[in-house]
């Protein structure tokens, strides 16, 4: 008898998930436990283990389709059972054919987002949705959005306990919409120039809107819209700092040289432990002021990017820091991200100092109280005691949530972060 | 402490009362010679006499006027209105002197009035009789309504209300003279206005007061086996309300079953919910449910009365849909 392998429920608030490769091939044998498929979920890329033995006899969606949770996507069976004999099967393919419809001309297909189904429709019909005043009040502090919670209660009605399974499930991180790389120490290679043909048009492109995508372009209208930042930038003399860096590389093994931005996630992280007042959140009517300091560092992915969080990291060495860092991004890029790596940040940075920016500003990673820019280290003339001189410098911006900090206090914690950037000794003790 | 039934602890609040001032004394239908309809003076006309104890005509607007009289030269009455469907009748002394004077007089008198009452049906009595028409009493500003569910309440409360310089609206249930509770012994007062909160849990709070704070608490006995820990709130001062621990309740279990014996429209559960919503809103889970009686006029039949009153099913059930 043929048994159907059907899309898996990956966390409470999955709908759907893309199946973005199959490992087995149809006739192929398989055990039970075996890796069947990778699948892409909001969160991460997941192996499906097959439920079954026996023989893959088919495979009902093709690599790179959306699959609703639930939907039949492989079929196995005994090896050389005729598929024809076992009936549910065959329905459940059927089923499974009607529901994913087979590839459509280019042109429409390329049209349609694939952002989550739920929101689009909330969003675009203002549908109210039903919930209870307490589960309204604990998905606000934490920033969800009702529309992608599945209600329980009767007729649907979201209550607490529908509230409390998807922040089990799926904690505040995700990616944060702010921009930037790893804190990589060497500088990014520029993209190398393309010959293209003379006197020709390109074609429009129609990309799909990914799940990250989606993500980042929900909580990047969220924060903006939502947060009144304002701005903050400071220039810091880094001499002491890439000194005592070159002084540090030197003693260590290539493979755990100290980036710039580990120096900074450490000097941030000190000067946020002293300075409680941006380490801090608006939640509800209270703010609420971190006891942990765990710092986001936004890392670049191919299709757009996430917040790899460095926890506790006043109380952690250097070395520890940039480990941590380098094992987070490479899990990041590779799309195998744990939990615990995207969760809890208290306050971000994002660094594009590598691609030779001078300065920028970034948006707000909600419901954190700031973000904090960084720019490229660089040679400058600079005029000290009367004199032009050749000064290393480093633009930094801070981006601050006006409902929980003013700019007063904002530019103290920036003086602040100069205590440390300035005077690096101060690092490693 | 002892066990007493609540008949027992009215009688000796009010035989304490007496002792204690010798400005107090009762007055009303068959209090005397008779003992009381339901038996709570009884003993009293033989030991404090005719001038304390004092039988009147059959006229309530009568008793109620006389007795405000009394109040307003410093004595302190105790007037027994047989039943509460009788105190319609001295509605006009009850709203407009009793619960008006001190205010209307620029607080030149007060009238330390009690007017003991009987609410509730249950006893075949009939349409008339069987009324529980707490809430209308409540709506007045300028009386104190108090309605206990357990001997000790009733005792403690009694004895406040007696000393209480304000005219209070004291209701006994007409099925409750039998409970039997813990008193503490020796004199004491439980101060008007505050609720508490009678029985501990998580889950979901119950707020009721008099009669219904046993059909309350039996419901929460039968849903701890079902592994539901109900909290119930018994409000005991029906005015001035105090909703502190029913707000801090439901706060702690993000759900409400409001249980009263009268009719649910205009009721004590629709101020309750009322106020939860107004102060509570973002802690609720689940809309606040109300189980009350069903509107018609109560049937003598005895089978017809239990289904119209509200049971201990009624209450588990209504429990069970907020969860």
């Amino acid at each position: 008898m043929a048994e159907i392998v059907t899309m898996p429920k990956l966390g409470f608030d999955m709908a759907e998930g893309t199946l973005v490769r199959w490992l087995k091939a149809e006739g192929e044998p398989v055990t039970k436990g075996e890796i069947l498929a990778e699948i892409e979920t909001d969160k991460a890329t997941v192996e499906v283990e097959s439920t079954h033995s026996g023989v893959v006899h088919r495979l009902l969606v093709e690599a790179g389709t959306v699959v609703p949770v639930g939907t039949p996507i492989a079929i196995i069976g005994a090896p050389g059972e005729k598929l024809e004999e076992s009936l549910p099967s065959e329905k459940a393919a059927e089923a499974v054919e009607k529901k994913v419809p087979a590839p459509e001309p280019p042109q429409t297909a390329e049209m349609e987002p694939t952002l989550p189904q739920p929101e689009t429709v909330g969003a675009l019909t203002g549908e109210r949705v039903k919930a209870s005043p307490l589960a309204r009040r604990i998905a606000r502090e934490h920033q969800l959005d009702l529309r992608q919670i599945q209600g329980t209660g009767p007729g649907g009605r979201i209550v607490r306990r529908d509230v409390e399974a998807v922040l089990a499930a799926q904690p505040e991180a995700v990616p944060s919409p702010v921009s930037a790389l790893p804190g990589e120490a060497a500088p990014s290679k520029p993209p190398e120039v393309s010959w293209l043909p003379v006197g020709q048009v390109s074609e429009d492109q129609r990309l799909p809107v990914d799940r990250l995508r989606g993500i980042i372009a929900r909580r990047m209208v969220e924060s903006k819209q939502q947060v009144p930042h304002f701005y903050i930038t400071r220039e810091y003399d880094m001499r002491a700092l890439m000194d005592l860096r070159k002084a540090l590389n030197a003693e260590l093994p290539e493979d755990q040289k100290l980036s710039v931005n580990d120096f900074i996630i450490k000097a941030v992280a000190l000067a946020l432990r002293q300075f409680p007042a941006l380490n801090a959140a608006l939640v509800g009517n209270e703010i609420v002021r971190y006891g942990h300091v765990n710092i986001g560092v936004a890392v670049a992915l191919e299709n757009g990017l996430m917040t790899v969080v460095c926890r506790d990291a006043d109380l952690k060495p250097l070395r520890l820091i940039s480990q941590e860092m380098k094992e987070m991004s490479a899990r990041a890029r590779l799309g195998k991200v744990r939990p615990e790596d995207i969760e809890g940040s208290t306050f971000s940075i994002s660094n594009l100092g590598m691609f030779g920016v001078e300065h920028f500003i970034a948006i707000i990673n909600p419901p954190e109280a700031g973000i904090l820019a960084i720019g490229a280290v660089r040679e400058v003339p600079v005029v000290q005691n009367g004199v032009l001189g050749i000064g290393t410098r480093m633009k930094a911006t801070l981006s601050a949530d006006h409902r929980v900090t003013d700019g007063a206090e904002a530019a103290r914690f920036m003086q602040l972060l100069a205590e440390f950037l300035e005077h690096p000794l101060r690092l490693v003790l | 402490m002892a066990r007493i039934t609540m008949r027992e602890a009215i009688s000796q609040a009010l035989w304490e009362e007496m002792e204690r001032d010798p400005k107090v004394f009762i007055m009303g239908e068959e209090v005397g010679v008779w003992g009381g309809t339901y038996a709570v003076t009884r003993g009293f006309y033989d030991h404090f006499g005719p001038d304390r104890v004092r039988d009147t005509p059959i006229s309530e607007a009568a008793i109620v006027g006389a007795a405000i009289g009394a109040a307003l030269v410093g004595l302190r009455p105790v007037a027994e209105i047989m039943t509460i469907n009788f105190a319609f009748v001295a509605m006009d002394h009850i709203v407009n002197e009793a619960a008006k004077f001190h205010y209307m007089f620029g607080g030149q008198m007060v009238v330390p009035l009690v007017i003991r009452t009987v609410s509730g049906g249950g006893r075949q009595l009939g349409a008339t009789h069987s009324q529980t028409p707490d809430a209308i009493f409540a709506h007045f500003p300028g009386l104190k309504v108090v309605a206990p569910g357990t001997p000790a309440d009733a005792k403690g409360l009694l004895k406040a209300a007696i000393r209480c310089d304000d005219p209070v609206f004291f209701i006994e249930h007409a099925t409750l003279y039998q409970l039997r509770g813990e008193v503490p012994e020796g004199d004491f007062t439980i101060p008007i206005g505050q609720s508490k909160v009678q029985r501990e849990g998580r889950d979901v709070t119950i707020v009721t007061y008099s009669k219904m704070l046993d059909t309350s608490l039996k419901a929460a006995e039968e849903l701890t086996r079902e592994g539901i820990e109900v909290e119930v709130v018994d409000l005991r001062t029906l005015r001035p309300l105090d909703m502190k621990p029913v707000l801090e309740s439901v706060k702690k279990t993000n759900r409400a079953v409001i249980v009263e014996e009268g009719w649910k429209s205009y009721g004590v559960g629709a101020e309750v919910a009322a106020r939860i919503y107004e102060e509570a809103f973002d802690f609720l889970d689940a809309p606040v449910k109300r189980v009350a009686q069903v509107e018609v006029p109560l049937p003598y039949n005895r089978t017809l009365e239990q289904m119209a009153l509200p049971q201990v099913k009624d209450v588990v059930q209504a429990v069970r849909e907020v969860l």
